[in-house]
């Protein structure tokens, strides 16, 4: 047993308080801002916009209103609208209180590689770069092996880096894990999974 | 000084030369110059390079030049929609520089700002930082951008008036102000002028000064991801 992707997002919803200014990646953590609760929480999509409401009905789809990943979605009685050197501005000056965004490999120094895959389609780090630079918190949200069952939460990254050391907590189907001094700390075991299981599935070194 | 021509093709005219550097405002397909991007396409101007977040698709936005070989650079943070794109890059018949999205949007709105070089942190420690100066402030390590300067500028707003001010909608603002701001000569497509006077100069999001030339047009703003939610049964 783990956690399915929807247990992995409300266990990093866990990780936002009360007041804070949020960006969600795309993929598992998008599914976060269904489990936010009573938290007053306002999403910042990157291409301009603070307040982030949910996906249009059917036939209210807007072409002016869309989020960083190209989806047409709605506003709130918040929202803000501004130019991406705004955007971006907020980012790098650390307003952006956390970054929940997935990975394909994490490293035990904090190093992470989420952008590219030399050989194959190269698409861009969009916003990326900027946001894991820039904000508060980066928390990442990802399976804990890839579909070979190999570990993707390493000693060292093996694709290109997206940051250097700029990770602080990992969330994945099989646990929570922390960053810290000398490699990474066991913070929760998902339902059903033993501390052995979790260690097993982890190359990156385990410490405490 | 009259700003407003009739079309996209006479607000280019005399503007657009082989090898020249052009900002574009949008991000995706919102908030894209179609009506200017056409009118190079028809133009037939090449070697251009684009600073531009991405890149169209196949055939819409800057993708339509693309399939037309016009152009030799892209300047953009994230490609990943546009087939031709990727055949032409992997082929090695167009170059491309990737800049973080932050970074390319801070790059325009300095080059705007008459600033030639900026530091950050964004992309310390990766393959965007090689090769360029590191500097430490504070015991963190940041390196060295450069502000873009174009030689034109093509973007779109949703109203102006007759001396260039422009205001925006939603977010189809994005990279507009920033990509206007750092062209010599930057030209505007809107869905409505105005008279001036009646755009209420305190809701102004980007100041005529930075517009030189404006045209009006139909926009057929193409959604790229038509995302919806079911509607509750009452």
């Amino acid at each position: 047993m783990a956690w399915d992707r929807n247990q992995m997002a409300e266990r990093a919803a866990q990780e936002l308080e009360d007041g804070m200014y949020v960006n969600l990646g795309i993929g598992i953590p998008t599914l976060v801002a269904n489990y936010v609760g009573d938290k007053d929480i306002t999403l910042q999509s990157e291409n301009g916009m603070l307040g982030m409401g949910p996906f249009p009905y059917e036939g209210e789809e807007d072409p002016d209103l869309i989020n960083a990943g190209k989806q047409t979605i709605t506003e709130l009685a918040r929202t803000s609208y501004f130019d991406s050197a705004t955007s971006f501005g907020m980012i790098r000056g650390g307003k952006i209180a956390a970054a929940i965004l997935g990975a394909m490999e994490v490293a035990e120094n904090g190093d992470l590689a989420n952008w590219m895959i030399p050989g194959k389609l190269v698409k861009g780090m969009g916003g990326a770069m900027d946001l894991v630079a820039g904000v508060g918190r980066v928390i990442v949200v990802m399976d804990h092996t890839n579909k070979h069952g190999d570990s993707k939460v390493l000693k060292e990254c093996t694709l290109p880096l997206t940051g250097k050391g700029v990770v602080d907590r990992i969330i994945t189907n099989l646990g929570v894990l922390d960053v810290v001094e000398g490699g990474l700390k066991i913070v929760a075991l998902a339902d059903g999974v033993s501390e052995d299981e979790l260690r097993s599935a982890t190359e990156a070194t385990i410490v405490g | 000084m009259k700003k407003v021509y009739a079309n996209a093709a006479e607000a280019l005219d005399g503007l657009l030369h082989d090898g020249m550097l052009i900002a574009a405002g949008g991000f995706g397909l919102c908030g894209i110059p179609e009506l200017l991007l056409q009118a190079i396409k028809d133009a037939g101007t090449k070697d251009l390079t684009f600073a531009s977040n991405n890149a169209g698709v196949d055939d819409f936005g800057i993708g339509i030049l693309l399939q037309t070989k016009q152009v030799k650079k892209m300047i953009s943070s994230y490609v990943g929609e546009n087939a031709e794109f990727m055949r032409q890059y992997l082929s090695g018949e167009l170059e491309l520089e990737f800049n973080p999205q932050g970074t390319l949007a801070e790059r325009m709105r300095a080059g705007g700002c008459g600033i030639p070089g900026f530091y950050t942190k964004t992309g310390v420690g990766t393959v965007i930082a090689e090769g360029k100066e590191h500097k430490d402030f504070n015991g963190e390590t940041y390196i060295l951008e450069e502000g873009i300067f174009a030689d034109l500028s093509i973007v779109k707003a949703w109203k102006a008036d007759d001396t260039g001010n422009l205001i925006f909608r939603k977010t189809a603002r994005n990279f507009n102000p920033p990509a206007a701001m750092c062209g010599k000569i930057c030209v505007a497509e809107v869905e409505e002028i105005v008279p001036r006077g009646e755009l209420d100069p305190d809701q102004i999001h980007l100041p005529g000064i930075y517009v030189h030339r404006l045209i009006q047009g139909e926009h057929e703003k193409r959604i790229e991801q038509r995302t919806t939610r079911k509607r509750e049964e009452a």
